[in-house]
């Protein structure tokens, strides 16, 4: 019997979908929960936050000053890709992969900008999931 | 069944999982799991070779809980790389019958080649399905059931055929089910 919470944050997560923000990994994550790993996706995606603030930190630094190692750059961005692909953060992934692309046109500008661009995303995702779970979280608690 | 140190079915594999990120670690232990293994994770190419015993290392595992039945390696970590890994263990007396199969986000294909040429069985693209892991059991289960047979037809004769592609088991199954998902078919694999 669902509840409003239950509603609403299946909506939530419809438009997660919808609006491009999580792709089809994300579901295969949710088929890998069962009632003995109910929490499965929501701790991966903690893991996930907790890897993407060590990367995010990192590349912040090593785009602060000269001389641009573009080849670590592109390393650590390719380790942010690859984990944000594992949950399924699609736009998150797109701006890293722009990130990359001006990483090997040696373009800093460019680099700095679209990091802009992939922090936003993340933030907005990890928001946005964040108030999913919560809500699905509080709606489980009366079934 | 006293003595019965061979791989049914009902059989647990026992997978080594190397990759650098936590996030992914999680995930293919998890699919390993669902798949009934028996999984070890560990972050880097060294640590698969301290837990492996490789160089003589005295692991304090017995033998028959540390028997790996597969490998699967992400290909790009810091240090070691899991080509590198690969290279050891397919360089190694003790180690080189075990299976490794190399995971990557990215579909370069003088990689694939690189890696199917150094012995590699398969060679996965990331994010890893649970399609992909259990296909992937099947196939160990049946390669490990050939090598048990081989050792049983020595004694008894077996009504049974050998080395039949029996692919009853999966509905997608082609005449090469492990390179379905690589890019090249490899001619020394086929």
């Amino acid at each position: 019997m669902e509840n409003q919470k239950q509603r609403q944050a299946a909506y939530l997560r419809r438009s997660l979908f919808d609006q491009g923000y999580i792709d089809d990994q994300f579901i295969h994550l949710e088929e890998l929960q069962d009632d003995a790993n109910p929490n499965f996706v929501e701790e991966v995606v903690n893991l996930f936050y907790t890897d993407s603030a060590r990367l995010i930190r990192n590349i912040e630094l090593a785009l602060e000053n000269g001389p641009y190692d573009f080849t670590r750059l592109d390393n650590m961005m390719y380790q942010f890709k690859g984990s944000s692909s594992s949950i399924g953060a699609r736009r998150v992934k797109r701006q890293c992969c722009q990130f990359q692309e001006y990483c090997n046109a040696k373009n800093i500008e460019g680099c700095k900008n679209t990091f802009q661009g992939v922090k936003q995303e993340y933030n907005t995702l990890k928001t946005k999931l964040e108030a999913y779970f919560q809500m699905a979280r509080e709606g489980s608690h009366y079934v | 069944m006293a003595g019965d140190y061979s791989l049914s079915g009902a059989q647990e594999l026992h997978v080594l999982a190397v990759d650098d990120s936590h996030v992914d670690r999680k995930v293919i232990e998890r699919l390993l799991k669902i798949s009934c293994c028996k999984v070890t994770a560990v972050e880097s190419g060294r640590m698969a070779l301290q837990y492996l015993g490789f160089d003589g290392e005295k692991s304090s595992l017995g033998i028959d809980e540390l028997k790996v039945n597969l490998i699967m390696t992400d290909y790009s970590m810091p240090g070691m790389t899991g080509y590198e890994l690969l290279k050891k263990i397919k360089g190694s007396s003790t180690l080189s019958k075990i299976p490794v199969v190399i995971m990557s986000s990215e579909k370069i294909l003088a990689r694939i080649d690189r890696c199917l040429e150094e012995g590699a069985k398969e060679f996965l693209q990331k994010p890893v399905k649970l399609s992909d892991v259990k296909r992937l059991k099947d196939f160990i289960l049946r390669g490990e059931n050939d090598n048990k047979e081989t050792e049983e037809m020595k004694q008894v004769s077996c009504p049974r055929k050998r080395k039949l592609q029996d692919c009853s088991s999966s509905p997608k199954c082609s005449s090469t089910p492990l390179l379905k998902h690589s890019l090249l078919k490899h001619p020394k694999i086929a």
